[in-house]
């Protein structure tokens, strides 16, 4: 077994990222449990989005071990993390331009195809079976993030918010044990953030997930998060609950007071 | 290899990476701030050529003379091709502003073409630049001294200019982050201009020397030299100055050695810069002198 | 009746009307319409391949006149007759066991197609880690090798004499055969789970490659596929002028098939067979531009180089003002034209199974 902590998906053993002469992100320690909600928390540029680039693949970390779900996953490609089990969304939304909703979506089936491309060229049994499988299976998806109404309308003529759920749903197709949301509540009004933490408690219930987000709206964050991690210029000044998180000195002179005076 | 014929290869390699590194550097400095490969460049020797050879020739005028009107033209030509062919599609995907730079290149070569015919014409040399010099049983054209002297003149003159005026901080700024400089009050367009104004003037000079030391001049005669120099530039790393520099001067001296040592291949004396340029994306796309730059995720 | 039925027949009607006027060409044409026809399918089996690599997978090579040299001398070398390789490898003759090969000329052309795929094969390894310029400079830097050691490998491709007495194909219905198989194959390809995953990687490579798609392998099919066709084409060119040699692939092609895929549309098979056909014409008849004209009792000399001009201009007019091109990134489709007729009733719009 090559997970020294029982009961845990994630586990990145101090992990450094270091570009030139900057450290980025240093001897980042995060443990966490299947079916955990865990909130990544630090002002602008603490290196958030660089460990959540360390972990799905694209970067590889300078130094330290990542390993999910007993496997070593340092240095992967991020195809082949994310045919692991983790998937992510992005802090600028990357959707498929060109394509629609349901299409988006679709993609995510792509490497589970058996068939080959000849007999997709030619129309053979085994691939528009497959094919039309994996139809039914985004739309239930679809059904279930409430987005199966926008299914052919094409995904970047979505408004915002939906475009973020749509970028979840992605996600979850590619039926991950673990996802990873980089501001997820980005640009939302407070009932749709409200919305937000509802759907992710939801989905984590349904799809038995476990959850590692960045975010600023710290309703969001200390309203579902179970374990907080706080980073500030890529060191990692604190770990905990909520309440142990509001309560620590440190994080709020570092980052809890910034954010209610630009809040 | 005997040491005379050693030294005729040098001097013919220092004066072949000279005209590459005088090219080279209008290809990265124009590729340090717009991201773009800008094929025109290459057909900008070959008008510089044409417009000293119809100089001299048709109006008669003196050599001098005719030079500089042919770097002038060249850089007016060189800015107006960015403000009509590239400036339009500043946000659009970068395949088309590419895709504008080939169409501008192939414009040119034909326009030369129809304009003045394919076949070749043989340029002037005035005797006031080009003479032979016999030292012992050496015998050399005064360009194998004049070319690298220029260059070097040249080099310091843009470095310099890049790191010491107004216009060259401008230019820094904005090849390191194009919006960031003009949300901080540069005027982006007239930086681009003044780029385009010094690329093309050094691909003028460029042009006007290349046709003294191979006097045949042709629509197409900028194309290979457009592309090595632009693999020069990527070899020294894009966006670098010294690089650009470095990297003309080393395909200079080794396609001119490749012939030298391996006359055998001669005939493959035009792939070798290119097989250069894929061992140096391979293993260092970053070239010799460049810098690392990390995608933004 | 229902539209899948209306479809069905519509596609079936309109292969039989391709093949009446195929029928109809073969008998009653000109030679010279004919071959500018010839020309126009070939030029419709390199739009649409380009259009692959560039408009769907966004990968900007300019290698294609290279694979189409190379499908040419495969297919030339492999289906002239012993004696004329003979007679014409005067410099050096022609290695053994090339000297006595007489293939017929479909396998041929087939062969052609898979060594070119096998050189995009090992030029796609290096070449596919590049981005944007950088893999623009090194596909045309292969493409420019391709030639340059066809010039110098006299003994097999008979250097920069090249190659004649290729045998001649002149039937209409070969080159549109190839092409109409190459649009229905392409076709299928991009309606499939895989042309998804190369417009994915177009539109944004990052997420495409969180989305588990493995991005260089993918950009290595489309770009293998791509060459595929190029050599093809590149084979029945050689056996449409009957002689082929390495100036022949210099650059000018491959910028004559990207004003073909700009003009279509980057990302619209449709517009690729448009243009294609568009461009050829167009070729043949912008050659009075350049040839002498008496114009009423007016001596008019011929212009030579004025169609590249012409061809020139109008990349750059499409490439500023109309970046879509004829057709953007849409493709031909029976529902469209329905629905203008207004015939039928569309069951459910969606992601075809079968394209």
């Amino acid at each position: 077994m090559a997970n020294p902590w029982q009961n845990s998906i994630l586990v990145t053993d101090n992990i450094t990222m270091q570009f030139g002469g900057l450290k980025a992100v240093s001897n980042l320690a995060l443990n966490i449990a299947p079916r955990q909600i865990v909130g990544l928390i630090g002002p602008n540029g603490a290196g958030k989005t660089t460990a959540f680039n360390m972990i799905t693949g694209v970067y590889k970390p300078t130094s330290g071990k990542i390993t999910f779900d007993g496997n070593d996953i340092t240095g992967l490609r991020p195809n082949q993390i994310t045919e692991l089990g983790i998937a992510r969304t992005f802090q600028n939304i990357r959707l498929f331009s060109s394509m629609s909703v349901l299409e988006n979506v679709l993609l995510s089936k792509h490497v589970r195809l058996k068939a080959t491309p000849l007999e997709a060229i030619l129309g053979l049994p085994r691939y528009t079976r497959a094919r039309k499988r994996h139809i039914e299976e985004c739309m239930d998806l679809l059904e279930q993030v409430q987005l199966a109404d926008v299914a052919h309308e094409k995904a970047t003529s979505l408004p915002y918010g939906k475009q973020r759920r749509l970028e979840i749903a992605r996600a979850l197709a590619t039926q991950p044990k673990m996802i990873l949301l980089d501001e997820p509540a980005a640009g939302m009004n407070p009932q749709e953030s409200l919305e937000l933490m509802e759907f992710i408690a939801r989905i984590r219930e349904q799809f038995g997930l476990t959850v590692l987000m960045i975010e600023h709206h710290m309703e969001v964050v200390m309203g579902i998060c179970e374990h907080i991690v706080v980073l500030d210029h890529g060191e990692t000044i604190a770990q905990g609950t909520p309440t142990e998180i509001q309560n620590n000195q440190q994080v709020i002179e570092a980052y809890l007071g910034a954010v209610d005076e630009s809040a | 290899m005997t040491g005379e014929i050693f030294l005729q290869n040098l001097a013919n390699g220092i004066s072949l990476g000279s005209l590459y590194a005088l090219i080279a550097i209008g290809y990265t400095m124009v590729y340090g701030i717009l991201r773009l490969i800008n094929f025109a460049h290459a057909d900008l020797l070959m008008v510089a050529a044409y417009v000293a050879f119809y100089g001299i020739l048709v109006f008669t005028l003196p050599w001098w003379l005719s030079f500089l009107i042919a770097i002038v033209v060249t850089a007016i030509l060189g800015v107006s091709i960015e403000k009509v062919a590239y400036r339009p599609l500043r946000d659009a995907p970068r395949i088309s502003v590419l895709i504008s730079a080939i169409g501008v290149s192939f414009l040119l070569e034909n326009l030369g073409i129809v304009a003045i015919g394919a076949r070749p014409k043989s340029f002037p040399r005035p005797e006031d630049i080009v003479w032979n010099i016999n030292i012992g049983d050496i015998s050399f054209l005064s360009l194998t001294i004049i070319i690298p002297l220029i260059t070097v003149i040249l080099l310091v003159a843009v470095t310099y200019m890049v790191n010491k005026t107004k216009i060259g901080t401008a230019m820094r700024a904005v090849s390191r982050d194009f919006e960031t400089a003009s949300l901080m009050a540069v005027d982006v367009n007239k930086v681009v201009s003044a780029t385009f104004v010094v690329g093309s003037s050094l691909a003028a000079v460029g042009g006007i020397m290349w046709s003294l030391q191979y006097p045949q001049i042709d629509p197409l005669m900028g194309v290979f030299p457009g592309l090595k120099c632009f693999i020069a530039a990527v070899m020294g790393g894009i966006g670098s100055i010294p690089g650009a520099m470095l990297g003309g001067f080393i395909l200079g001296m080794g396609e001119v050695f490749l012939v030298a040592f391996m006359p055998e291949l001669s005939g493959y004396r035009d792939a070798f810069a290119f097989v250069i340029l894929i061992f140096i994306l391979l293993f260092k796309p970053t070239g010799i002198l460049g810098e690392n730059v990390v995608e933004k995720v | 009746m229902d539209r899948q039925k209306i479809k069905t027949f519509l596609t079936l009607g309109l292969v039989l009307l391709s093949c009446l006027v195929l029928f109809w060409g073969e008998q009653y044409l000109g030679k010279f319409s004919t071959r500018v026809l010839n020309l126009a399918a070939i030029f419709v089996i390199l739009g649409a391949s380009m259009n692959l690599v560039l408009g769907f997978t966004g990968m900007f090579s300019l290698g294609h006149a290279g694979f189409m040299c190379v499908g040419a001398y495969v297919s030339a070398i492999l289906t002239m007759s012993p004696e004329s390789k003979e007679m014409i490898y005067f410099m050096e003759p022609i290695i053994s066991p090339l000297d006595k090969i007489h293939w017929p000329v479909f396998p041929a052309i087939l062969t052609a197609g898979l060594v070119a795929a096998f050189f995009g094969f090992l030029i796609g390894f290096p070449a596919l880690r590049l981005r944007d310029d950088y893999l623009a400079i090194a596909t045309l830097g292969f493409g420019e090798i391709i030639r340059i050691i066809v010039t110098n490998t006299i003994s097999i491709t008979n250097g920069s004499l090249g190659l004649k007495n290729i045998p001649p194909i002149k039937s209409l219905w070969v080159y549109w055969g190839f092409a109409i198989a190459t649009i229905w194959i392409l076709k299928q390809l991009i309606n499939s789970s895989w042309g998804y995953a190369f417009k994915a990687i177009r539109d944004n490579e990052i997420a495409a490659e969180a989305m588990g798609i493995d991005i260089f392998k993918h950009k290595l099919m489309s770009f293998t596929i791509g060459a595929f066709f190029a050599g093809l084409a590149g084979a029945l060119m050689g056996h449409l002028i009957t002689s082929v040699d390495p100036t022949m692939f210099r650059f000018l092609f491959t910028f004559q098939i990207l004003l073909i895929i700009v003009l279509g549309g980057l990302g619209s098979l449709t517009g690729s067979v448009i243009a294609g056909v568009l461009v050829t014409v167009m070729m043949e008849v912008l050659r009075f531009v350049e040839q002498p004209m008496n114009l009423f009792g007016l001596q008019i000399p011929g212009i030579p180089g004025m169609r590249m001009v012409i061809f020139a201009l109008l990349l750059l007019v499409v490439i500023l003002f109309y970046r879509q091109g004829l057709m953007g990134t849409r493709e031909f489709n029976w529902d469209w034209v329905l629905d203008k007729v207004g015939v039928g009733r569309r069951k459910e719009k969606g992601v075809g199974v079968d394209g």
